[in-house]
């Protein structure tokens, strides 16, 4: 499985808004680049990446080719409860990475 | 007979002359580097949102190398069936410093070598395995952990007799003007840092934190890649990964950057 870096804090306070940070080791080939015999390479992205919270779905993007390698998304959302933090990135040949953080809320 | 005796003393002279000329322009070489509290990390010439980048591990893509390079680390390889953590133990403790130190001189083979070549000699000599190949993955990883061991320790390259040659002649190379455009390292990176160069900031060339994520390449690159890029950038042909002449240009670089912290791995626009 690809390897992801997750920032989420162990623990906060309940209606903390708190910062969430992931990247993902990904190629993100375009699509458009051709080899030096100039047979296209294909496309091979990450199409989408999802974010839920104890299964309740907080962020979700849509990935093109103009997204460099490696991408990062950091986004932030309110600490609720005690739980999961979940991301799934799914993309071309059947790519598909999920990591799991957990998050106390006192 | 008068006319050997007058030779002898010409040559005496002429030998005189040449060391007298020598020890002047060893002198003037060092006159002109720069001050060592002058020097600045490519880290100093970089926009807020790349320092951030570099400085947060969670948004840093060359830790995606590191984890990698972790993860081969305790894995067995080979015939000899060993891994680097069976001999060397744990990086943290074992590894610490080390890429701070390289290029190092190597005894056996009588020339300095680079953390890539160590890291692939150990790997042909003790795990007797295939080398990874320059600029691999696997290769690149496995110099990134062991160049974060040395995170924050200042660069310390030893010189002694054996490697001042190959020093000089790294230094011979930063002053020589080849390629196409005729140009040495020593005409952007000495005399010109404090300039641009097509909307980039040149730098000083200082080398603390390879291998590094560059943004232009989207990945992980060594020194060496960064060489021949610049290179080419000058259109100068001829330097393989693995050349001599590189690695003795590497020695230069640390050496002139000596002192200064590593920061490997690094990001770099």
């Amino acid at each position: 499985m690809a390897r992801a870096l997750i920032n989420v804090p162990a623990a906060a306070r309940r209606g903390d808004v708190i910062e969430i940070k992931a990247l993902i080791a990904h190629e993100m080939e375009t699509g458009f680049r051709r080899t030096q015999l100039g047979v296209l390479v294909p496309r091979d992205i990450i199409t989408q990446f999802l974010c839920t919270y104890n299964g309740a779905e907080i962020f979700r993007a849509e990935f093109h080719p103009a997204i460099a390698a490696n991408p990062f998304v950091a986004f932030s959302t309110i600490a609720t409860e005690s739980g999961a933090i979940v991301f799934k990135w799914t993309g071309d040949n059947g790519f598909s990475a999920t990591e799991s953080v957990a998050i106390s809320v006192a | 007979m008068n006319a050997r005796v007058d030779n002898c003393g010409y040559a005496r002279q002429r030998a005189f002359c040449a060391a007298l000329f020598l020890a002047a322009l060893a002198q003037s070489a060092c006159a002109d580097e720069m001050p060592l509290p002058e020097r600045r990390s490519g880290y100093d010439f970089m926009s807020r949102e790349t320092r951030a980048m570099q400085d947060d591990d969670s948004a840093n893509p060359g830790m995606l190398w590191v984890l990698d390079g972790e993860a081969l680390w305790n894995t067995r390889a080979g015939a000899a069936e060993r891994a680097c953590a069976d001999c060397h133990g744990d990086a943290r403790a074992g590894m610490k410093g080390v890429a701070a130190r390289y290029p190092a001189f190597d005894a056996a083979r009588l020339r300095p070598i680079n953390l890539e070549q160590r890291i692939n000699f150990c790997r042909s000599e003790r795990q007797r395995a295939a080398p990874f190949a320059f600029e691999s993955k696997d290769l690149l990883a496995l110099a990134a952990f062991v160049a974060l061991q040395s995170r924050g320790l200042p660069i310390a390259v030893e010189i002694d007799e054996r490697s001042r040659p190959f020093l000089q002649a790294g230094r011979e190379a930063f002053g020589r003007r080849q390629g196409q455009l005729n140009l040495s390292c020593a005409l952007c990176h000495d005399d010109n840092w404090d300039k641009r160069l097509a909307g980039n900031a040149i730098t000083q060339a200082h080398p603390t934190g390879y291998p590094l994520y560059r943004l232009e390449w989207q990945g992980l690159g060594s020194l060496a890649r960064r060489l021949r890029n610049c290179l080419a950038g000058t259109r100068t042909l001829g330097y393989a990964y693995g050349d001599a002449e590189l690695v003795n240009l590497e020695l230069f670089l640390m050496w002139r950057a000596r002192g200064m912290q590593v920061d490997a791995p690094a990001v770099r626009p």
